[in-house]
């Protein structure tokens, strides 16, 4: 099993690479069509500004070959950034759009109710999609590692696989058909972030 | 619930440990992804590695080092020491650490700050600060605390939140290395000022110290190094005293 691990320079490969490894795929480092077009899974991982992201996967004609990948119905997860990328928008954004794969916007955590920005560090999950196979055998109330100051809003309540509470309930894990996004760091949240890895990897 | 984090710190000289760490067991406990793998089977829950050489020939030394911890454990953590560039900060990120410090660059340059966060998001950006109790205030240190600044902490923390760092690694030289607790009084003063994290850092030397922090200091993560390295108490021990009080902790 080959996964695409998308390299457009925002963030870190490495853990995720070494990860999926872990589980007897195959990770494959790349920004070429080809490649990842050989690849059966794609892993959209992103740390860093939205617009630069964008403009990223923009300037290495990425978009469509995503957007052509989700297509396919291949397995796809987008981590963080890379997950946040595939909503409409953000209000990170001052130039950019986003892929528009998943209905709705990308917005900022309120700065009310002392509430400290970005959200760091150790956080529950609270499972809503029993049935989404990226969070199988995940205990509700696993803790995972955030870090971020914003979050995906989508438009379609039933894409949320999984909330995380800050201030107020967001959505940590989105399902949708073969695309997934979490807004945790799977690949640095020890072994329940490992356990998502490996539902990913063995995903029909 | 978002739970309060317990962090060791390694230091870091040409891709080594420093500062002796006198783990059991381990084949080289001079190797940073062994210790990190230990504390990793600890449960701790982020780790920060200060590089204090911190020379532009040992960067690449550095991101090789980056890149084989990311390969190696699957937990968060942090790099820090001499860091000055937009460049440098884009290499440890890609490399797999989560965030990166900035400490003397950040006060010579404050624009480093913003660059950065504009650049790769407030969330890696971590302001380091070593401050030092003064008749009235608090006052700014760089160059590994060598250099007084003449800034107000209060005043320069409040700054490196408005620029845009996510995050602030509180350091008390005066609490460093004595082991009688972290400097509560400083750490509740910049807790209570501003509205991004704050890592308590230096003092640690017994359960209750940990605590404190979180109670009174208000922090939300504490940071220690001898005491973990020496295996005077180990970050289970530690998380498990704090949860037994009723502090959130992840176990």
């Amino acid at each position: 099993m080959k996964i695409a691990i998308i390299d457009y320079g925002m963030g870190n490969i490495h853990s995720v690479a070494k990860a999926v490894a872990l589980f007897a795929a195959v990770p494959v480092i790349t920004n070429k069509k080809s490649e990842i077009d050989s690849c059966e899974k794609i892993v959209l991982p992103g740390v860093g500004a939205f617009d630069d992201a964008v403009a990223e996967l923009e300037k290495q004609d990425l978009i469509s070959v995503i957007k052509d990948q989700v297509n396919q119905k291949k397995p796809f997860l987008g981590i963080c950034l890379g997950m946040q990328l595939l909503f409409e928008s953000s209000q990170e954004a001052k130039i950019k759009k986003g892929l528009g794969i998943l209905g709705g916007q990308v917005v900022k955590f309120n700065a009310r109710d002392n509430l400290k920005i970005p959200h760091m560090g150790w956080n529950d999950l609270a499972v809503v999609a029993k049935d989404c196979p990226l969070l199988d055998a995940v205990d509700n109330n696993s803790q995972v590692y955030f870090c971020h100051s914003y979050y995906p809003k989508p438009t379609d309540k039933g894409v949320v696989a999984a909330t995380c509470d800050y201030g107020s309930e967001f959505a940590s894990v989105l399902w949708k058909d073969n695309v997934y996004g979490v807004q945790f760091h799977p690949e640095k949240s020890q072994a329940v972030g490992l356990k998502m890895i490996s539902n990913f990897v063995k995903l029909c | 619930m978002l739970t309060k984090r317990i962090i060791p710190c390694l230091d870091i000289k040409e891709g080594r440990v420093v500062k002796g760490v006198k783990f059991l067991g381990l084949r080289d406990a001079g190797d940073p992804v062994e210790v990190a793998k230990l504390y990793d089977q600890q449960g701790a829950d982020e780790l920060v590695f200060l590089d204090i050489t911190a020379s532009v020939e040992n960067r690449k030394t550095l991101v090789e080092l980056v890149q084989r911890i990311a390969q190696n454990i699957f937990m968060p953590f942090t790099v820090g020491g001499g860091i000055g560039e937009v460049q440098d900060i884009r290499n440890i990120l890609n490399a797999g650490a989560e965030k990166v410090s900035l400490n003397t660059q950040a006060v010579k340059f404050p624009q480093l700050i913003s660059d950065s966060a504009k650049r790769f998001g407030s969330q890696c950006i971590v302001a380091a600060i070593d401050a030092q109790r003064q008749a009235d205030h608090w006052e700014v240190f760089i160059n590994g605390g060598r250099t007084p600044t003449g800034i107000d902490v209060l005043v320069w923390a409040e700054k490196v939140a408005r620029l845009g760092a996510g995050e602030i690694l509180l350091t008390s030289m005066d609490a460093d290395g004595t082991k009688n607790g972290y400097d509560l009084e400083l750490t509740a003063a910049i807790t209570g000022k501003i509205n991004i994290p704050v890592i308590a850092s230096g003092g640690a030397g017994k359960l209750e110290d940990f605590y404190n922090v979180f109670t009174q200091g208000k922090a939300d993560a504490a940071l220690a190094a001898s005491l973990f390295h020496y295996q005077e108490l180990s970050v289970k021990q530690v998380k498990s005293y704090l949860k037994e009080r009723g502090v959130a902790v992840r176990l």
